[in-house]
């Protein structure tokens, strides 16, 4: 049972990566990018094939993974502004034309690294640490890096005209904001993150999956509001931006250690999706149904 | 400063929506020139703004801007030339950023943005000193959020950003009209002081025709896509309003200006 534990807190953290880059697109943008799921399997297939088939250094393989993301990401963000096609819509058409691409890449469904070196079991085999514990340190420092960078970025002129056109896309342009520079660069960045996710999980489960990436969108907003639900139970509510970037990582990791209490207390597999998709829906319910609760309570007590 | 030659637009062209908006405006301004634009529901004021501030593309005709042709350029390169400021207060300011935040933007309206940090401590004293003088208490108040402030401290600072970098021409569009008797006062009174202290070339559309008279050394008013009356200097300050209904009256055929005129 603690080894399925911290399986899941490794697993949550590494996906906490792609959750960042959900943060992106759902928080800071305001559309929910359905690329994701595709770019997520995208990173992982491009990481994978490329240890496996063409021996590329797995350090190497993770930037190519992220590249590819990248791309990915440039793709919907093309199809949404030079065509005007609804993010969603955009989204979709990505994700459903990278499982063709992804299949493609791969040749098969299936790619497995189990003979290979990976950047866990490198770093593994000098350290000597068991590579699940390796998995976890290596997630940790991914995370605060990529928290640490995104902080920084949102922080600049740049970043700070991205946070306007997802708050305000009126304002922005009359600001002299080109808009859709702004929304090419955030699918980018997010799509980014999620390859470089899909790369990480693929080389620490060691397998790539044509399927590794089907509801990855879910998961990602249900750690969102998981973190901020959390935040908003802690004392000091969890207001500044690198915090909530932080949120979302927490929110990744509970959202796996939720998934791996259920599954060690015998629940199908093949349920998981399900019980994923009512996590988000409870998720996202909870805050309306508390303000309503909130709403009704000051009324109630009325009169002054 | 602007000049506006045989400048059309019609929405939904060819079909049974079509909606002459604009049947050739030709018209210009001086530099320093504050001109109130007055005129019905569908009048065309609104759209003359959209149409400066390239919301919409030109069907013909060019827009000339302090001596640049901006009748192609979208909407977001125009920006370096216009200070503006939208009816509805939720459209010029961003809810979820801070005070600060917001007026970092805006300075840098018009200027390439890179990976310099978004604000810089020499600014927040700029800032402090900006919003102190709209008198609103928003001084101490710089990193809250722009969506706790109320509609007119979040209109007034809508204003202070359209001007913080002195726009070539500011464009006001029924920028009161949301806002209640009192507060809708005390943002004029903020529009005339910046409009002042940088003699500002400034268009201001209103449904009030009081204040289009009051404010400003010039008026225009518009009809069915035309400007129909165009009045300046003692002329103008020498109006009353019922010489502006007469003016309506005239314009929509002899009958008495209807309710849309007067109340719209």
């Amino acid at each position: 049972m603690l080894l399925a534990l911290q399986g899941a807190v490794s697993q949550g953290i590494l996906w906490g990566i792609m959750v960042l880059g959900v943060f992106i697109t759902y928080k800071l943008l305001d559309i929910a990018d359905l690329t994701v799921d595709g770019s997520f399997a995208l990173g992982g297939c491009v990481s994978a094939v490329l240890v496996v088939e063409m021996g590329v250094d797995p350090w190497l393989a993770l930037i190519a993974g992220t590249l590819a993301g990248v791309v990915a990401g440039a793709v919907t963000g093309l199809l949404h502004t030079l065509f005007n096609i609804p993010a969603i819509l955009a989204g979709i058409l990505t994700q459903i034309s990278l499982w063709s691409i992804n299949l493609r890449i791969m040749g098969k469904s299936n790619v497995p690294l189990l003979k290979v070196t990976t950047i866990f079991s490198a770093i593994s085999d000098v350290t000597g640490i068991p590579q699940a514990t390796v998995s976890m340190i290596v997630g940790i420092l991914f995370a605060v890096l990529c928290v640490g960078a995104m902080y920084w970025f949102f922080g600049t002129e740049i970043g700070s005209a991205l946070r306007a056109t997802g708050n305000n896309e009126d304002m922005s342009r009359a600001l002299g904001i080109n808009t859709n520079t702004t929304k090419m660069i955030a699918l980018m960045l997010s799509n980014g993150l999620v390859g470089l996710s899909g790369a990480l999980i693929t080389q620490s489960q060691k397998y790539a999956d044509i399927g590794m990436g089907t509801g990855a969108i879910i998961i990602g907003l249900a750690a969102i509001v998981i973190g901020e639900v959390l935040g908003r139970l802690t004392p000091g509510k969890l207001r500044s931006f690198w915090s909530r970037l932080i949120a979302a990582v927490v929110g990744s990791v509970v959202y796996f250690l939720i998934r791996a209490i259920v599954l060690q207390l015998g629940m199908d597999a093949n349920d998981m999706k399900l019980l994923s998709a009512i996590i988000v829906a409870l998720a996202l319910a909870v805050p309306v149904m508390w303000e309503r609760y909130q709403l009704r309570r000051s009324y109630s007590k009325g009169g002054e | 400063m602007l000049t506006l030659t045989n400048v059309r637009k019609t929405f939904n062209p060819g079909t049974v929506n079509e909606k002459p908006a604009l049947l050739g405006i030709n018209f210009h301004l001086d530099p320093g020139e504050f001109v109130t634009v007055i005129g019905g529901n569908g009048a065309g004021k609104s759209t003359l703004l959209n149409m400066i501030s390239g919301v919409f593309p030109l069907d013909s005709g060019s827009i000339v801007l302090d001596g640049n042709d901006v009748s192609r350029l979208s909407e977001h390169a125009r920006a370096r030339y216009l200070g503006r400021v939208f009816q509805d207060p939720m459209r010029g300011t961003a809810a979820d950023m801070q005070i600060d935040e917001n007026l970092a933007l805006a300075r840098r309206r018009g200027q390439s943005r890179n990976l310099h940090w978004g604000i810089t401590k020499a600014e927040r004293a700029e800032y402090i000193e900006a919003l102190a003088a709209l008198d609103l208490g928003l001084e101490t108040r710089l990193s809250d959020k722009v969506g706790l402030l109320s509609g007119g401290q979040r209109q007034a600072l809508t204003l202070l950003m359209a001007t913080l970098q002195a726009p070539k021409l500011l464009l006001l569009d029924e920028h009161t009209a949301a806002l209640d008797p009192k507060t809708a006062a005390k943002v004029l009174e903020l529009t005339d002081e910046m409009v002042n202290k940088s003699q500002l070339t400034t268009i201001m559309v209103t449904h009030n025709m009081a204040d289009a008279i009051r404010m400003g050394n010039r008026l225009i008013m518009m009809h069915e896509g035309q400007i129909i009356y165009d009045v300046a200097g003692e002329e103008k300050s020498a109006l009353k309003v019922s010489d502006l209904l007469g003016k309506f009256e005239e314009a929509a055929g002899g009958e008495f200006a209807n309710d849309r005129m007067l109340l719209g």
